[in-house]
């Protein structure tokens, strides 16, 4: 059995954020596959109430309850892990932490009824961050006689805009709750997030908002300061084919005469306006390689390891996860 | 033989006077904000007057429309319309009536403080204002944002300056989220539990409730238990300062639910043409007609379309090969890159149009507009002006 490398050995609690419309909960499916194929089970969740894991894996909406969606494709001689896959509720997380540390498990099923628990998330804004953050680091840090129950967790976390302060929860607390049981759980928490088992990777397209969003929130979590949150890779989604041969073919005149000889060689007769329409479709492409490759160079700044996943342009099935999932691998990600 | 599409123009739905509002919605990614200040501008051209509300903290945007800021209030955009109205009319050039553009950014917390401030007396705006609820429910509740943007809708609407307001809305997590959320806030900051639960005393002095009030105490150990006696108290204080208010805010809720459901209202369902932007959209489109909401139509932005169309996909790869069967020099490395380019642009166009024939399937009476992707980004007027080239259509 090979052991293999990778950019984040060591991390068990990987957090994937990213712009909205960018495919987050698609990479962090397919980041999950590829951690699974080490062998080990692999928990994926989100924290959203979008049931955007079941929509993905085609499955009936995810209960507050671990479940099997997936298996990840075997790597060389040794059989795939387990995905399994949680929608986590502020609610239903609650009522378990009450559950786990006041055996408030009848008193709970009341509150809901009253609408107490709906109450204090909402009042507490940060609370509701806590129990989520809480529920992965659990997850992360669950064990059985042999060892951890997962070999990683992955986090379909918020957008880039809300990730560090969804993170910073132990700060965010403090301006609700100075002591008290809240507070000490966001302690524990917070060391979690704020260790080497935890990285937070961007997802990102090569568009102009999204980059920059990423740029952004990299700074922003820079700033979390004492402790420092990990930063991860940045996952390039959706990335069209390149056509770097394409140099300056901007030059869309000078190219349409050159064309038209080729074309009627090609056996596509004499045809100018074709020609024309050819070099400046070329012309077009070329700036569009232009400016995403600008894109690359400032994503390059961020100084994180860039990983690219290719464009599936009909729809994700479990199939082309398993090719973003091998191309995460391949690239090292996982 | 299929039925006839449904076409969308946006120039008509902007040179009707009647349309009074113009709401952008659609999941995130998709270019809805672009899209509402190229509606804003092409609209100003065209002679109305118009004000155009982002939610989104695009720096570009703000650039792209000559403006250093966008904050809480509405700032001309320079260039456009009334502004530059007098070199127009020392050149007699133009015989449209000049329109004009303001532009602003919602500034949620700056809003919540606005109407804390308008309808409570100094004392007690500052009172609410500085009180720890307060401050982390106008900043961080989730609903607090959708809310203030459409109690700002309103408040446009109400001060009648402008005759056209083109808002997008906020980056929800779902597209639908903004319809929900102001009344979500609303019946939290009206709701009976809030009241019950800071006001025990209240209940108290009266007989016969004596066992809910038993009930409401071991509520209220819970509530303290799980978020703080501090923070117990900082509600009920925030709940006494804002009593007279409460009322307030369901019925401007309900003022402007009403008033995007007047045919003066116009809603925009923006989608990329990709799988998931357009099964949002799709929902969404779903959700207003339930909702009685007027739907527009459906933008398509971003398509690719080839200016070479009638060169198709197989005939393009097929001249490759021919090419490559040439002896060497005759064939032209330049053509070949040129020609497969073509084919793969004729497939990605096929893909977007199977997309969306699959949308208009499920939809057969939504109108759509298809606004072609741009190669650069947009720096400038000029680049919301060429995108505003395809609402002709």
């Amino acid at each position: 059995m090979s052991v293999r490398d990778t950019d984040w050995d060591g991390v068990r609690l990987h957090v994937v954020t990213g712009k909205g419309g960018t495919g987050k909960t698609t990479v962090a499916a397919a980041l999950a596959l590829a951690l699974a194929s080490n062998g080990k089970p692999v928990l994926l969740m989100e924290v959203e109430g979008r049931q955007g894991i079941a929509q993905l894996f085609d499955v009936p909406p995810l209960p507050y309850e671990e479940r099997r969606v997936a298996v990840a494709p075997a790597d060389d001689d040794r059989p795939g892990g387990d995905v399994f896959a949680l929608a986590v509720d502020p609610q239903s997380a609650l009522i378990e932490y009450l559950e786990m540390f006041y055996n408030l498990r009848q008193a709970g099923r009341a509150l809901t009824k009253l609408g107490v628990v709906d109450f204090a998330t909402t009042i507490a804004p940060g609370l509701a961050d806590v129990l989520l953050t809480g529920k992965a680091a659990e997850a992360a840090r669950r064990k059985t006689g042999g060892g951890p129950v997962y070999g990683a967790v992955v986090m379909d976390a918020p957008p880039t805009g809300r990730i560090s302060r969804f993170l910073n929860v132990s700060s965010e607390i403090s301006g609700l709750a100075k002591v008290g049981p809240i507070r000490n759980h966001a302690d524990t928490v917070q060391k979690v997030i704020r260790s080497g088992q935890t990285a937070v990777h961007f997802v990102t397209l090569l568009e102009e908002m999204p980059v920059q969003e990423t740029l952004d929130g990299i700074a922003e979590l820079k700033d979390v300061g004492t402790g420092g949150i990990q930063l991860g890779g940045i996952m390039v989604n959706m990335v069209r084919r390149g056509w770097n041969e394409l140099g300056d073919a901007d030059d869309a005149r000078g190219h349409a005469q050159a064309l038209e000889v080729a074309l009627k060689a090609a056996g596509l007769g004499e045809d100018a306006r074709l020609a024309a329409d050819l070099a400046a479709e070329l012309a077009d492409e070329a700036r569009t390689e232009k400016t995403q490759s600008a894109r690359r160079r400032t994503l390059d700044t961020a100084g994180q390891p860039c990983y690219e996943l290719p464009l599936i342009s009909d729809g994700i099935d479990l199939a082309a996860l398993y090719r973003l999932a091998k191309a995460l691998r391949e690239q090292g990600a996982a | 033989m299929t039925a006839k599409k449904a076409l969308l123009s946006i120039d008509k739905l902007i040179d009707d006077r009647r349309t009074r509002i113009i709401v952008c919605c659609g999941s995130g990614g998709v270019g809805k904000t672009t899209i509402a200040a190229a509606i804003g501008l092409r609209a100003a051209e065209r002679g109305r007057h118009v004000v155009v509300l982002t939610v989104d903290p695009a720096r570009r945007l703000a650039q792209s429309m000559g403006l250093t800021v966008l904050d809480n209030t509405p700032r001309p955009v320079p260039g456009v319309g009334a502004s530059n109205a007098a070199e127009q009319a020392a050149d007699g050039s133009r015989a449209d009536p000049p329109g004009s553009m303001h532009a602003m950014m919602l500034d949620m917390k700056r809003t919540f403080d606005e109407i804390v401030e308008a309808h409570a007396d100094p004392d007690r705006a500052a009172q609410i204002l500085a009180n720890p609820f307060y401050q982390s429910l106008s900043s961080s509740f989730a609903g607090t944002q959708e809310y203030m943007a459409m109690e700002k809708l309103g408040q446009l609407r109400r001060a009648d300056e402008w005759d056209l307001i083109v808002v997008d809305t906020p980056p929800s997590r779902s597209a639908l989220d903004f319809l929900d959320a102001p009344q979500r806030l609303s019946r939290f900051l009206d709701g009976r539990l809030l009241r019950l639960l800071v006001a025990p005393a209240k209940l108290s002095g009266r007989t016969g409730l004596r066992v809910l009030n038993a009930g409401f105490g071991m509520v209220t150990g819970v509530v303290t238990k799980i978020i703080g006696s501090q923070v117990l108290r900082d509600v009920q204080t925030f709940v006494s300062a804002m009593d007279t208010m409460f009322g307030g805010f369901r019925e401007r809720a309900e003022y402007t639910y009403r008033l995007l459901r007047t045919p003066g209202t116009a809603f925009l369902v923006i989608a990329a043409p990709e799988h998931d932007a357009l099964r949002e959209a799709s929902y969404f489109v779903e959700r207003l007609e339930r909702d009685g909401m007027p739907l527009a139509g459906l933008v398509l932005n971003r398509i690719h379309r080839s200016p070479a169309a009638r060169l198709s996909a197989a005939r393009s790869l097929a001249a490759v090969e021919a090419l490559q069967g040439l002896p060497d020099g005759e064939s032209s490395a330049l053509a070949v890159t040129a020609l497969r380019l073509h084919a793969e642009r004729m497939r990605q166009a096929a893909t977007e149009r199977r997309l969306a024939e699959r949308f208009t399937a499920a939809h057969p009476l939504v109108p759509v507009a298809r606004i072609p992707a741009q190669p650069e980004d947009v720096h400038d007027l000029d680049g919301l002006r060429l995108i505003g080239t395809a609402f002709s259509d």
